[in-house]
């Protein structure tokens, strides 16, 4: 009898030997490591990287450990090292951008075998080493969209914007969205309240408040943990906009739609390109045609006319012909930013120092 | 009186000044255990990981030392006034004033050598982080405010200018989605120390903290401000410069907190930024508090509240507990040290009776009393 | 500034003063309460933030704030004994036990409030004095909690109760001379537990309304140094809970500057308006303070003003 349990048991296992990579099955699991600044289940950046590491997790093969409120300094620097040299971790993601310089490359010259895929950061190709990769999304696209949906839906024709700092990253986001709500009515104004760093819980609900005194009766944001910030407008009956991850559970009144990360397609991209044994993917970005953004459902109140506007323009990015930067477009200030005839692609890097606002922006930077 | 009772009175006399801790460590250890059993965490388990975090390995240690280097200076922010009377808590403004100040220097000054351009910016941060909690010394002489709400207020104001100059004026316009001052060129950056991974803050901030022992113990001034610090208006009927003593209190503590900001600026980031304000000030404050402000039990201290929070990952990782775990830890160790003080009057009774049961064992050096 | 952007910063301002304030009401009431009895508690910082997380995880579970509130409060009780018991011993400095003890409140907050970060709790309602207002602005501004109104009550009472009730008076007595007090009969050391218990319970509370109404939300991030401000707040109001009010009005508005000018276009230097609160500390305490002297109405056994 147990003779032939085994010889069962060894023939199944050569079959399912046979069917996987070879070193996949001889190798033990891979060890993902996951690093947060802030913690986990912010409603916001954080809880979106790891919602996406959760389903990382079932892939097979992997082992994800997780680490979170690691602050920007040798913190990181440690933790990382830890993971690699107590938990024998080969592949590891930084999530905050603050990460990169120094953290991340000093490790990643430490380490060569092991892989750091930082989110956010800038590789540049002679300047950084092979074992690190940046990716990141252009969310920008679906803050257009959200824009659009917000310029059709609001009545004051003023919307609100608080964000945390005036970082490139963020002014494309506030310029994004604007662009779209202007795409309805060119009429219509972004007033931006910066609270000066990424998590202020009172001055986020102070800002959302002082915006919504002024008249505007849309609210976005981009900081750390949008919650806050949904719940005062949801409370004072006024619309929002979400962003990192979906709010809709926060305003089931208010909420028009959201602006999401999806972080599983870049991660699933890079895990996968380990397990398999293929070059580091040092420079990795996508849009909504990617899948690596994508737009929260539309809320109950969102008018058929607005859907209709807002899909047909994702219909356009997700076929690739949409161009969100294209000239002429002057800051507030007056100046001409991007002349006539010039169209900045996404990939574009003087994309990435962004310092201006659009007019029809209230705030400076 | 047998020579063996008179050890180990000897030896009961010498260890009274360390029972309180002892006690607090002890006390600590229960609490903590207790708070996590009843949760149904692993408590046994976590005591473990956090002495295997913290001294477990070379790559512990490397860890631990690395924590404890800036908390060194920070220390000797709150111990230096507290030798004369004061309870200084702004060690986080001194630190973001004098890290803005070391970045900032080498570009405002041609390029010298390294060796003429790292003591000016520590000088530079010295000086800034002096002014900054000499000003709460100032206050507190001449306006009668409390020096405790005063440097901390300071401190959130530093802080509040810190991130206001960074991200405006004083911003490098390359550092886009990360606001810092121009980056520190290659060669005024600090190196670790050689076959480690610490950089030379930790040995600048050991040194420090001995110099600060010896300038407590065996200098006029030190001894000066012991007597400022004990009873002022003695202080001030014997003829002491007690505004002077004072305000010389201040900055040096800090000078030190300024000058753990320019070991951070040049040997961890390389330019000034928001990343540079991590607590540091606060830890320093109990590391100081667990080394009833004595710089030599600073160096031990730093050591052990730096491999607790060097032990917080490995307590993330493999048990799931939550990064505020050693922050409990930590307000509990606090507590107990301050709390069982209470036993060292009690002890000093003791140690007085058992002095004058044997009055011919040479007495050893009884230590100041701290604060 | 255009005459209707000077009102809407008014406005905000006002409003700000009343719900950026009321934390700061509590939390000075309850140091006032404490101070009054000789004893300085900077624990108050972690104590509100205990509060904030007890009160949020208990309206959680059980689906009333109210009752979170009650909850934040014993929890503060609780906290506010044990700074009351530890620094009765001898030989223990109040003031570095209260820093001592922030550290352990806000340690034991974070830990046991990781679960409550995501979830929605029940909020504290609002009472609307400003449906006669046609003004959207001040209409939001006289939503008012009910919680503010009670602290304003507290202050009224605690006015006349330490001028004019027994207790109030074995209160002062015990803080501004214990030998007298002692000598009258009066067991010092559990009126002061008496009093930094109290004292607690209104800093927990003022946390609780963080957490429960304005901004209404728990995470790690809530407090900003409002209980460590209101120490300086009640030195400012020289240990009078009726200027206490005034003070944290005025600190509430100093809190809400910030935001406020921004949204009328001012918008350079925000981390200086944003640190307009401990500046106005500062320069209040600097003003009022003198070094000769002790400070007037100072309760004498004060370690504070000595």
């Amino acid at each position: 009898m147990t003779h032939r349990r085994d010889f069962l048991k060894l023939t199944g296992a050569a079959a399912l030997g046979a069917a996987l990579p070879l070193d996949l099955l001889a190798a033990t699991p891979l060890t993902v490591g996951f690093i947060y600044v802030g913690a986990r289940d912010d409603f916001g950046y954080n809880q979106s990287h790891a919602q996406a590491a959760a389903m990382i997790k079932k892939m097979p093969g992997i082992k994800v450990i997780e680490e979170e409120k690691v602050p920007e300094t040798v913190a990181v620097q440690k933790t990382m090292e830890a993971m690699i040299m107590q938990d024998g971790a080969s592949l590891i993601f930084p999530t905050s951008f603050g990460y990169f310089d120094p953290h991340v490359l000093k490790i990643a010259e430490k380490y060569p075998k092991v892989r750091l895929a930082h989110c956010g950061g800038l590789w540049t190709q002679g300047k950084h080493p092979l074992n690190v990769g940046s990716f990141f999304g252009y969310i920008e696209e679906c803050e257009y969209l959200s824009g659009i949906v917000a310029g059709h839906m609001s009545k004051s024709k003023k919307l609100a914007f608080i964000a945390a700092k005036p970082i490139p990253q963020v002014l494309r986001n506030i310029n994004a969205f604007t662009l779209g709500a202007q795409s309805v009515n060119p009429a219509i104004t972004t007033h931006v309240i910066f609270t000066g760093d990424w998590s202020l819980p009172v001055k986020e609900a102070e800002a959302a408040n002082s915006l919504i005194d002024q008249g505007c009766d849309v609210i976005t944001c981009h900081v750390d943990g949008p919650k806050v910030i949904v719940e005062t407008a949801e409370k004072r009956g006024i619309m929002t906009c979400g962003y990192h991850a979906s709010q809709a559970a926060l305003a089931p009144k208010g909420y028009l739609t959201g602006a999401e990360w999806n972080w599983v397609t870049p991660y699933t991209e890079i895990v996968k390109a380990t397990l398999e044994g293929k070059p580091m993917i040092n420079f990795l970005r996508g849009g909504l045609k990617d899948n690596f953004v994508k737009m929260s459902p539309y809320g109950a109140v969102v008018s058929a006319a607005a859907k209709k506007k807002a899909e047909d323009i994702k219909a356009q990015m997700l076929a690739g012909k949409f161009q969100i930067f294209s000239g002429p477009i002057k800051d507030n200030k007056g100046a001409v930013v991007i002349p006539a005839g010039t169209t900045l692609v996404q990939t574009d890097v003087t994309l990435e120092k962004m310092n201006y606002l659009v007019a029809g922006v209230v705030g400076q930077v | 009186m047998t020579p063996t009772r008179r050890l180990a009175i000897r030896l009961g006399i010498s260890a009274t000044p360390l029972l309180p801790t002892l006690c607090a460590l002890s006390g600590t250890l229960l609490l903590f255990v207790l708070f996590l059993a009843l949760q149904g965490r692993p408590a046994g388990e976590a005591c473990s990981l956090i002495f295997e975090g913290a001294f477990g390995s070379s790559f512990a240690w490397q860890n631990t030392l690395q924590r404890a280097a800036p908390l060194l200076l920070t220390a000797l922010c709150v111990a230096l006034p507290a030798r004369v009377g004061l309870i200084v808590i702004g060690g986080e403004g001194a630190l973001a004033m004098g890290g803005l100040a070391a970045a900032v220097l080498p570009s405002w000054l041609p390029p010298w050598s390294p060796w003429l351009m790292l003591p000016a910016m520590a000088a530079a941060a010295m000086i800034a982080g002096g002014v900054w909690i000499a000003l709460c010394g100032a206050l507190r002489q001449w306006r009668g405010v409390n020096e405790t709400i005063s440097s901390l207020l300071l401190s959130y104001l530093a802080i509040a200018i810190f991130k206001h100059l960074v991200e405006g004026p004083l911003r490098d316009p390359a550092s886009l989605n990360k606001p810092s001052t121009l980056p520190l060129p290659d060669a005024y950056l600090i190196n670790p120390l050689p076959g480690m991974e610490v950089h030379w803050g930790l040995v600048w901030g050991g040194l420090a903290c001995l110099a600060a022992w010896v300038f407590l113990r065996h200098s006029v001034s030190g001894f000066a401000m012991a007597i400022v610090g004990g009873n002022v208006r003695t202080a001030r009927l014997v003829g002491l410069p007690v505004n002077r003593l004072l305000l010389l209190a201040c900055a040096m503590g800090g000078a030190a907190a300024g000058l753990a900001g320019m070991f951070e600026v040049a040997a961890v980031h390389g330019s000034a930024n928001s990343a540079l304000l991590a607590g540091y000030g606060f830890s320093g404050i109990l590391v100081a508090f667990a080394a009833r402000q004595n710089p030599l039990a600073i160096i031990v201290c730093a050591i052990v509240i730096g491999g607790v929070e060097a032990s917080g990952s490995l307590l993330q990782r493999r048990l799931d507990l939550p990064d505020a775990t050693t922050l409990v830890l930590q307000g509990l160790l606090f507590c107990n040290l301050l709390a069982w003080e209470a036993i060292s009057g009690r002890l000093a009774a003791l140690k007085l009776r058992w002095q004058e049961t044997t009055p011919n064992t040479a007495l050893p050096a009884s230590e100041a009393s701290h604060v | 500034m255009s005459e209707s952007e000077f009102i809407t910063l008014l406005l905000a301002l006002f409003a700000g003063a009343i719900r950026v304030g009321t934390p700061f009401l509590f939390v000075s009431l309850g140091e006032c309460i404490t101070e009054k009895g000789g004893r300085v508690n900077l624990g108050l910082e972690g104590i509100l933030v205990c509060g904030a997380m007890t009160g949020y995880a208990v309206s959680y579970f059980s689906g009333s704030a109210w009752l979170g509130v009650l909850a934040a409060g014993c929890s503060g009780l609780l906290l506010g004994t044990l700074h009351g018991l530890v620094c009765s011993l001898p030989r223990v400095n109040d003031i570095a036990f209260g820093i001592a003890l922030m550290l352990l409140g806000t340690g034991l907050a974070f830990f046991l409030g990781k679960p409550f970060i995501q979830p929605q709790a029940a909020m504290l309602p609002s009472i609307n004095l400003g449906g006669w207002s046609s003004n959207l602005q001040l209409q939001h501004a006289l939503q008012i909690n009910a919680l503010f109104l009670l602290g304003v009550v507290l202050a009224l009472l605690l006015q006349w109760g330490m001028a004019g009730t027994r207790w109030g008076l074995a209160l002062r007595l015990v803080g501004d001379h214990a030998e007298t007090a002692r000598a009258l009969g009066y067991r010092v050391n559990t009126i002061r537990i008496a009093a930094t218990a109290c004292g607690g319970f209104l800093a927990a509370v003022g946390g609780a309304y963080l957490s429960l109404y304005y901004p209404g939300s728990w995470n790690e991030g809530l407090s900003s140094g409002q209980g460590l401000m209101a120490v300086a707040l009640v030195i400012f109001a020289r240990w009078q809970p009726l200027r206490c009010l005034g003070a944290a009005l005025l600190f509430g508005a100093a809190g809400a500057l910030g935001p406020a000018l921004q949204a009328v276009g001012i918008t350079s230097g925000y981390y200086l308006f944003n640190a307009a609160p401990y500046a106005l500390t500062l320069l209040i305490m600097i003003l009022t303070c003198r070094p000769d002297r002790t400070l007037g109405n100072a309760p004498g056994e004060l370690s504070l003003t000595r």
